[in-house]
């Protein structure tokens, strides 16, 4: 984090978060993320639906984008994913 | 407590879970979530009567344990309601990953801690096992002395919580207080109403998700935000200090209520954190809470019809300790007895010994303090063994003697 810390008498009460969830990346946590198979994906958007960190980015239409930035790497999408598109990779 | 004249008001016969009860009801609660437990039990079946009979607008909400009671509550106040809830011994004990989740994210929720025995063995009657083992979880509490404060307290605590935006418990000991019956001035509707008003939502500035916009603090899908995730080494630290502070900031706030709050009513608990009896030359003083005390009262005019001079003195707030306010009473005293109706297993002493030894620990002139342990599981303490106590405490006056526990009404 680049911002700078900040004490007590600053921080905004009752524990609510100072900075956006946006702002930390929390991908930098995974060992393994999701590459996803174009040719297979039938862009039935069950990946966008299970992911417990509401990392893909879908329009309803096209291939679901994974903000990587954000993924922690469970592989519930690869798991949950009908034609097996998505293989978690080590990064 | 001082009565002075005041708006007219109905003497009603209650009990103290009723007086709770009839307190909530008049005090614009939005929500209420509790489970019934002994001896808590007819506080949850009024106010669930209340709303059946359409007498208060007000959601009921009916959970299925203390845990969802106050996780209940807690989400009902963080939405920006007014909510209540009210338990005893072990349910209070399955509150406690919540009760400190209310206090640090410094929402106002308001509960009724009908004291009794911690299990095991299972006992439904009166000692201060459970509150005294949440003292360290953030909420203020406040000791009621009788049904009519049990019902005075109730109000106040609303107007306290939501000032110093943190939770409050208030307590009346199981049995003795809960189902005892007592007159009670019970003030008009509207003017609780008024007292209370509409809970006001504070605002908090964040600085770099809404480019530096004031945003009510509460859920609001307007402005989203959570409540207590994640806060590691880099932030936790602040804000339990943040917390800390908050406790130091509401005894101003407490004092201002109790003033206000005897203009309305005409009774005043001056000086609303300790009430001392007859302190000003008393050799010895018993320092206690709760029902206790009045009867320690009619023993302190026994003992001064004999000529020996002893006091007493009533703790009401327990958090924030007023320690400065105890060091200035005691620092007069020769011999303090502390009554502890709970224990700390394998401390020197019980709950409020240690918090009163320690504040004196500062001071110049060190009263020797010993500590009765009495009351468990609804042991009775009769007169006599008050007058005991007393009567030790005046014979042993210069070196403390060991051990400085000593049990009131148990067999050896």
């Amino acid at each position: 984090m680049s911002t700078p810390m900040v004490g007590w008498k600053d921080l905004p009460m009752a524990a609510v978060p100072f900075l956006s969830a946006r702002e930390y990346p929390t991908g930098e946590w995974a060992v393994f993320q999701p590459k996803i198979d174009e040719s297979k994906c039938v862009k039935c958007g069950l990946c966008w639906m299970y992911c417990p960190d509401s990392v893909y980015r879908w329009d309803g239409e096209s291939v679901p984008v994974p903000d990587l930035d954000h993924c922690k790497g469970c592989g519930i999408c690869a798991t949950e994913c009908p034609t097996k598109a998505i293989e978690m990779v080590r990064i | 407590m001082v009565v002075q004249k005041s708006v007219s008001q109905t003497m009603m016969a209650l009990n103290g879970d009723e007086a709770v009860a009839w307190a909530v009801k008049q005090s614009n609660v939005d929500v209420v979530a509790a489970y019934p437990i002994t001896p808590q039990t007819i506080i949850v079946e009024r106010i669930s009567e209340f709303v059946h009979n359409g007498e208060v607008d007000m959601e009921f909400i009916r959970v299925e344990s203390e845990h969802s009671a106050l996780s209940a509550s807690w989400g009902a106040a963080l939405a920006g309601a007014r909510a209540f809830t009210a338990t005893a011994a072990n349910g209070l004990a399955l509150m406690w990953e919540i009760l400190y989740i209310t206090a640090s994210t410094r929402t106002p929720v308001v509960m009724a801690v009908v004291n009794r025995a911690l299990s095991a063995p299972i006992n439904i009657h009166n000692d201060h096992s459970d509150s005294m083992g949440a003292r360290d979880s953030g909420w203020i509490q406040i000791y009621s002395e009788d049904a009519q404060e049990a019902y005075d307290n109730t109000i106040m605590a609303f107007r306290i919580a939501e000032e110093a935006m943190l939770p409050v418990m208030i307590t009346l000991d199981g049995f003795t207080i809960s189902h005892t019956l007592q007159n009670v001035s019970v003030l008009p509707d509207e003017v609780v109403s008024n007292f209370v008003g509409i809970r006001k939502i504070p605002r908090i500035k964040l600085p770099h998700i809404y480019g530096e916009k004031e945003i009510p603090l509460m859920l609001n899908p307007k402005y989203p935000i959570s409540f207590g995730p994640l806060d590691l080494f880099d932030y936790y630290f602040e804000h339990k200090v943040q917390q800390n502070e908050a406790m130091k900031a509401s005894v101003p706030i407490i004092e201002k209520v109790h003033r206000e709050f005897a203009e309305i009513s005409g009774r005043s608990y001056e000086p609303v954190h300790m009430i001392p009896y007859k302190t000003e030359d008393a050799d010895v003083v018993l320092l206690g809470l709760s029902s206790t005390m009045s009867v320690v009262r009619k023993v302190v005019d026994e003992l001064r019809s004999e000529g020996k001079r002893v006091g007493a003195i009533r703790l009401r707030v327990f958090r924030p300790f007023p320690a400065d306010m105890i060091r200035k009473e005691l620092s007069k005293i020769s011999t303090v007895g502390i009554l502890d109706r709970s224990l700390s297993f394998g401390a020197e002493g019980g709950p409020v010994f240690m918090e009163v030894r320690s504040a004196l620990y500062s001071s110049s002139s060190k009263p020797t303090v010993y500590d009765y342990v009495y009351g468990l599981g609804g042991r009775d303490l009769p007169p006599k063994l008050i007058k005991k106590a007393f009567n030790e405490l005046l014979e042993a006056r210069e070196e403390p003697e060991k051990p400085v526990i000593k049990y009131l009404g148990v067999r050896e």
